[in-house]
């Protein structure tokens, strides 16, 4: 497996190699040694030996290509550079010139196939089978044969074929292919299992809740394996430069060869041969080939280093985008926040205890499923009974509870209205969030806040986007003033606005658009659940959370697949290492070729040192390229 | 209608972007993206003439490199 890019064709390319540069260093070492007869025409045909082991392949595309019209193709080039040289008499130069271009198109196809085979490792998720359970048998299916509502059985080591929910067993699941993150996800009965997580300790039977081809695992590698189609603009750049810059080094060449000899001597073969010889050298050069192929590998790598952390991006456009982005705008409600509520205060009257008032609003509660009730059912676990639960309807729930003290109450939880309907002297505190009260047998009890909480690495995400150049961070939300305002604050955002309605979003964002201070790109983030016109409306939208929701991942261009703020400032270090390759490769290659060239020009640089600049450079360009993939923390 | 095509023996990115330039001149193609990366083609095309405009770019991509095929699932 490990070698399986390194076909067959390239063992036939590197025996080629091999002989001809044996043969090669003998013919030099026959030719120095003075032994051979003084014949003009020996080492001609001496040479010709390494030159057609080596170049009878390159020959013989030329020769095919021509004939199908396709005149500035690479080996046509080498070519004519090659025969070229034979016929000013540089005949080592020209076996070199074939030999180290044959060398480094095979370093080439090898570094192509290396990036592609461990970027195909990391996608390693598609699962293999599926164990359905069928008429009381089970059966080894392809997962793509399964229907929705089946039930299929995960042993430990298996990866989890289709999304589902679990039935029965409790286990760990690994879903480092998904989020890389190394820490286990535990799983029981009534939860979610994710395609393409690795069952790790615990069999389990899962109710299939979406077709193969609905699951995550299908959308995700349908995602990666597409990312190519959106190409970036350094990649149209580059294809649209190498669609001019070989016919004019090609035509520069041509001149070089004609024009001085005309002004210089005619009639001097001398004269002739040193200027078709210059010329020769921009012919090596003019070959396009270490920008075209290093700008899409160093994409290509980033995006495959992005997936391994659980980022996956789009397209290589995107990432290009995501290094250029100045301003990011969130989604409050579980893009910054947990997107859940919980008690964030607790206040109880004089001669209360905490965990009493929490025991009562708890029992009140624990029929309701409002979320403010889900929260404070959540505060106290250990909650007792309640009967003759009523809920006036806007104000709160009303219920008979055994206290701790072992007597039952009459407990009244709600707002204040609540309260005054109860005869309780209720008393009020400025936390944030939504506040609750409670009262026993028509005496206050106490209060309790409940909020949707910060997510904690979210204030070190927002600093972490500052220092890759983030200047305006801002927030949108539907919430209140109060809420929105506290979170802000809390978080050190430039800006924020508060009770929006989804369109409102959207109108926000196109202001922010279209302000002329921006000169970057503009991020949205969110949960993707609702905000799907936004994401679209923004220069690139990142969805959060895409674990498990396949309408982020549709809507997005950047898709972070745990639910952690983290992998936002991770993604923009990603792009931006990723650019800053694709412009020293840019750089680097048009720097070399355009020195090369002159000098070339000049008569101060032969044909080695063009095939440096043409195979040499690519191959420095393509190491370079690589190290796109690798990701550092 | 879009369809996406493994392309097999696809050797030289600058390759890639000429076939990419071919296969847009034919009449029907509406977009056409080669991915030298990912060995891949996505094209949109003409639903009435799609198998018409495939055998010609298969001849566009024979033409610029004669050992590539696009894999017509």
């Amino acid at each position: 497996m490990k070698k399986s890019y390194f076909k067959r064709k390239h063992k036939r390319s590197l025996a080629e190699i091999i002989i001809a540069a044996t043969l090669f260093v003998i013919c030099a070492i026959v030719t120095r040694a003075g032994i051979l007869p003084d014949m003009a025409w020996l080492p001609l045909i001496l040479y010709l030996a390494p030159y057609l082991v080596i170049g009878w392949r390159v020959l013989w595309k030329a020769a095919r290509n021509i004939l199908r019209g396709q005149v500035f193709d690479e080996n046509f080039l080498m070519t004519i550079a090659t025969i070229g040289a034979l016929i000013v008499g540089e005949y080592p130069e020209a076996v070199f010139v074939m030999l180290f271009y044959r060398v480094g198109e095979l370093f080439e196809e090898l570094a192509v196939g290396k990036s592609r085979a461990s970027i195909a490792a990391l996608m390693e998720i598609r699962p293999d089978c599926a164990h359905a359970e069928r008429e009381g048998e089970t059966v080894t299916v392809d997962p793509a044969e399964v229907a929705v509502g089946e039930i299929i059985s995960i042993h430990p080591g298996e990866r989890v074929p289709l999304d589902g929910t679990v039935l029965e067993g409790i286990t760990t699941l690994d879903t480092a292919a998904l989020t890389g993150e190394s820490l286990p996800r535990e799983a029981g009965e009534g939860d979610t299992v994710i395609s393409g997580c690795v069952n790790l300790t615990g069999m389990i039977r899962v109710r299939v809740t979406k077709s193969y081809g609905e699951s995550t695992v299908s959308k995700i590698l349908e995602l990666v394996e597409n990312a190519g189609e959106h190409k970036s603009r350094s990649e149209q750049f580059i294809t649209r430069f190498a669609r001019w810059y070989t016919p004019i080094v090609v035509l520069a060449a041509v001149l070089l060869a004609v024009v001085p000899p005309l002004f210089m001597g005619v009639s001097d073969p001398a004269v002739w041969s040193e200027w078709i010889y210059r010329a020769l050298s921009f012919l090596v050069i003019s070959c396009p080939c270490a920008l075209v192929i290093s700008v899409p590998l160093s994409f290509f790598g980033g995006i495959g280093g992005a997936s391994k952390r659980g980022i996956l991006v789009k397209g290589s456009c995107y990432l290009e985008a995501l290094a250029a982005c100045d301003t990011v705008v969130f989604d409050k409600t579980g893009t910054l926040t947990e997107g859940r509520f919980s008690v964030t205060a607790v206040r109880p009257a004089e001669g209360v205890t905490e965990s009493d008032l929490l025991y009562l609003a708890a029992c009140a509660e624990q029929y309701s499923s409002h979320p403010i009730a889900r929260a404070l059912t959540a505060a106290c676990p250990d909650h007792g009974e309640a009967h003759d639960v009523e809920e006036p309807a806007g104000h709160g729930v009303r219920a008979t509870v055994v206290g701790r003290d072992g007597r039952p109450h009459r407990v009244a939880v709600g707002n204040t209205k609540l309260m005054d309907s109860e005869g309780a002297a209720w008393v009020s505190h400025s936390d944030t969030g939504t506040t609750v009260f409670v009262a026993a047998d028509g005496r206050f009890m106490g209060s309790i806040t409940v909020a949707d909480t910060v997510k904690p690495d979210s204030a070190e995400a927002i600093a972490a986007l500052r220092s890759y150049g983030v200047k305006r961070a801002v927030m949108l939300t539907g919430d209140s003033e109060t809420t929105a305002s506290a979170v802000a604050r809390e978080l050190g955002l430039d800006e924020y606005h508060a009770a929006l309605l989804p369109a409102d979003k959207v109108e926000r964002v196109e202001a922010l658009l279209a302000d002329p201070a921006r000169k970057g790109k503009l991020a949205f983030v969110g949960d993707g659940i609702n905000d799907a016109p936004v994401l679209a409306r923004a220069d690139i939208g990142i969805a959060m959370g895409g674990m498990g929701s396949d309408a982020a991942i549709e809507a997005a261009d950047v898709v972070l697949m745990d639910d952690r703020m983290a992998g936002l400032p991770r993604a923009i270090a990603i792009a931006r290492r990723t650019l800053r390759i694709v412009k020293q490769n840019i750089i680097f290659a048009l720097g070399v070729k355009a020195v090369i060239l002159i000098l070339g020009a000049l008569g101060l640089a032969g044909l080695w040192a063009a095939v440096f600049a043409d195979v040499g450079v690519a191959v420095i360009a393509i190491l370079n390229a690589m190290r796109a993939m690798k990701t550092r923390d | 209608m879009k369809k996406v095509f493994e392309m097999e023996d696809l050797d030289c990115a600058n390759c890639a972007a000429k076939m990419e330039d071919a296969i847009r001149k034919i009449e029907g193609v509406t977009y056409v993206s080669i991915s030298f990366m990912a060995q891949r083609m996505t094209i949109e095309a003409d639903d009435a003439k799609f198998d018409a405009i495939m055998k010609q770019a298969q001849k566009a991509v024979r033409k610029v490199e004669p050992d590539c095929r696009i894999l017509l699932k």
